[in-house]
């Protein structure tokens, strides 16, 4: 889960790394009097922000109001603002980059840390970027900075802060559950001060349990992708107009890849994943039919979620409901005799080759669209 | 032969007592593996389906000799468990439970590193070795005993493809699925290496999907080390960049972790990939009749 900047340094406030003085509004209104220059800065999950015209400068309060009345509800870069942060314009001498990040590779905590800041890390040269991975038994220990702080060119007490904020953000990234602590620019002030001139974090879903906090925090789902949450159902809504009901992840990628093959593409991917309730199956079908798919494609392969489980839930979805569009089944593994016994109760036809239930669903999808 | 699981495996179930517990406990019994114990605090001295439950990991290995724990436990209590399994003594532990935080999993695989130990999973369907013995929750009912070993990272394609290979008369001689998670213990590269050393497998089956690089360092691992053949599939051709698919590590992010990537990879060390699971059957029977 991402979070927003004035999220993200609010934490960084309450662990002591420092922020530039600011507040978040949700209306021009709550604008303040403006008395030295400040930024206006609209709060989107999405970088480059800056280049879509999303951060504006204002030198007094009219101005300030203006630049907020005009981002808030406005679009930068597919996201509607809701939340515009006003910070202290600083005075930047310098700015570098710094991050800690998961590493899937090394299994470890990642440090990367640049003298050039303020631009994607992505366009920085391998031969300017510090990368070092820490060993979460032993945490991160001054000698680090130290190294890290050479390699940047850094000396005396810049060097010190800048250590001292790489420290605080391992902590925030362990303490806080997160998966990505990143902040660029990190700004060196024309009076010598070190400052997180902007934040990025994102929270580890499956630790969400231990941080009631989040609660409600908007992000960049879906209305739908966010029911779907709620019932702990994986829904994606891609860019195609075919409904995909699977369970498990792989298998559910697996029939958007075949369906590809035959020409078709998938508009939902909803992966059932381990179920015994036909409750769930049932929740999960309605979902798929909010998205208004042109045909549903359920492709189960039983084994701890049984084929018949599914077929009940689905029978009593359509019991429970009018679906005019089209469905495709395709079912093979545990009690799948039953399973195709009961779906052809409700008239829908089984067959048990991916392939062949790829190209029908493709072929009914065509059929639905009349051509088009 | 076989990987990880075999005859001499004599295993302890964490969570026994449990619905998922009871149930797998049952089929893995009926699959041949040697269930000597299982594990509830507080449970101590119950038995479910006539194997001893005890309160702890540490008792639960000195009563039994047990070389190998699988835990149900639900992802808040994971890492509790996971570090007792760790701690008792055990060579092997396979954690089924899913959404467990990435922290945790991150600390559970330091620990393991440290005691040596090898971790399979979290979030992974387990493994199986058809003949031997299982320790994991694939239904039991598509396995074959033969030559051929699979290494996935999902666990319902897994089964797809196992099942194809079975249906085309390909047996396995050890099916292992390392979990969907970014962070896991046992990885293609450990398997790809188990797989070359081990006498009964002859040629080799790599299931991977978008997210993360592990597909593209296994093929720079299969250039070094591996001489067997090995076929692939890769799940998300079709995955956006950006959107999490289902599993917590499929996700495309800064343009890395793409399906185009790995099949490239894979393919340019001489690893056959199929264009949908079933074909992976295919590829090995051409091979084999020529």
């Amino acid at each position: 889960m991402k979070l927003f900047e004035y999220m993200a340094k609010e934490i960084f406030r309450r662990h002591g790394l420092p922020v530039p003085d600011g507040y978040v509004v949700e209306s021009a209104d709550g604008i303040k009097d403006v008395k030295n220059p400040v930024v206006v800065k609209s709060q989107v999950l999405i970088g480059g922000r800056g280049k879509a015209g999303g951060i504006k400068f204002a030198e007094n309060t009219d101005e300030a109001r203006e630049h907020a009345a005009a981002l808030l509800g406005s679009d930068v870069r597919g996201y509607t603002v809701k939340h515009i942060l006003i910070e202290d314009k600083l005075d930047i001498k310098d700015e570098f980059y710094i991050s800690v990040m998961i590493d899937r590779s090394t299994r470890m905590p990642l440090l990367i840390a640049s003298a050039d800041g303020g631009v994607e890390i992505e366009s920085v040269p391998e031969d300017r970027i510090f990368k070092r991975s820490i060993d979460p038994t032993i945490g991160y220990n001054p000698y680090i900075g130290r190294e890290m702080t050479k390699f940047m060119g850094l000396t005396g007490d810049v060097a010190k802060q800048v250590s001292f904020v790489a420290g605080k953000m391992y902590e925030i990234l362990r303490s806080e559950d997160a998966e990505l602590v990143e902040i660029n620019p990190l700004v060196l002030t024309g009076d010598g001060k070190v400052m997180a001139a902007d934040g990025k974090m994102t929270i580890n879903d499956d630790s969400l349990f231990r941080h009631p906090e989040y609660k409600g925090h908007d992000e960049e789902l879906t209305p739908i992708e966010r029911k779907a949450r709620e019932r702990g159902i994986a829904f994606v809504q891609l860019d195609g107009d075919i409904g995909v009901i699977a369970n498990g992840a792989g298998l559910t990628m697996a029939t958007l890849d075949s369906l590809s093959l035959h020409g078709g593409k998938a508009g939902v991917f909803l992966d059932l994943g381990g179920t015994d309730s036909p409750e769930m199956v049932k929740s999960a079908f309605e979902l798929m039919m909010e998205a208004k798919p042109k045909v549903v494609f359920i492709n189960i392969f039983g084994g701890i979620t049984k084929s018949d489980t599914v077929a009940t839930g689905l029978k009593e979805a359509l019991g429970s409901m009018e679906v005019n569009v089209p469905i495709v089944a395709r079912i093979k593994g545990v009690n799948e005799e039953a399973a195709i016994e009961i779906l052809s109760s409700v008239g829908i036809t089984a067959v048990s080759s991916l392939a062949e239930a790829a190209e029908i669903a493709v072929r009914r999808r065509n059929e639905a669209a009349g051509g088009d | 032969m076989a990987i990880i699981v075999d005859e001499g495996t004599k295993l302890i179930v964490q969570g026994i007592t449990g619905h998922q517990g009871q149930y797998h406990t049952g089929a893995m019994k009926e699959f041949g593996t040697n269930v000597v114990g299982g594990v509830t605090p507080g449970k101590g001295g119950m038995k479910v389906l006539g194997v001893p439950v005890f309160d702890t990991m540490r008792e639960a290995v000195s009563a039994t000799g047990a070389n190998a724990s699988i835990i149900y436990v639900p992802a808040r209590f994971l890492k509790d468990a996971a570090f007792e399994a760790i701690d008792s003594g055990v060579k092997t532990v396979v954690i089924i439970t899913e959404h467990v935080p990435v922290h945790d999993a991150m600390e559970i695989l330091a620990f393991s590193q440290r005691k040596g130990v090898r971790v399979i999973g979290p979030n992974c369907p387990g493994i199986a070795s058809p003949g031997k013995a299982k320790v994991g929750i694939m239904p039991n009912s598509i396995f074959m005993e033969g030559d051929t070993g699979v290494v996935s990272r999902s666990g319902t394609l897994t089964y797809e493809i196992v099942n194809s290979l079975t249906e085309a008369g390909i047996g396995q001689s050890t099916a292992v699925g390392i979990g969907g998670d970014p962070i896991i213990g046992t990885t293609f590269i450990d398997a790809l290496r188990l797989f070359q050393d081990d006498p009964q497998t002859k040629r080799i089956v790599m299931v991977g999907e978008i997210g993360g690089t592990a597909e593209e360092e296994a093929a720079e691992f299969i250039k070094e080390y591996v001489t067997k053949p090995v076929y692939s599939y890769i799940a998300g051709r079709t995955a956006p960049p950006g959107k999490r698919m289902g599993h917590a590590g499929a996700i495309i992010a800064r343009g890395r972790g793409t399906a185009e990537s790995k099949i490239k990879a894979l393919e340019s060390v001489g690893v056959k990939v199929a264009k949908v699971p079933v074909e992976i059957a295919d590829l090995i029977k051409k091979d084999l009749s020529q």
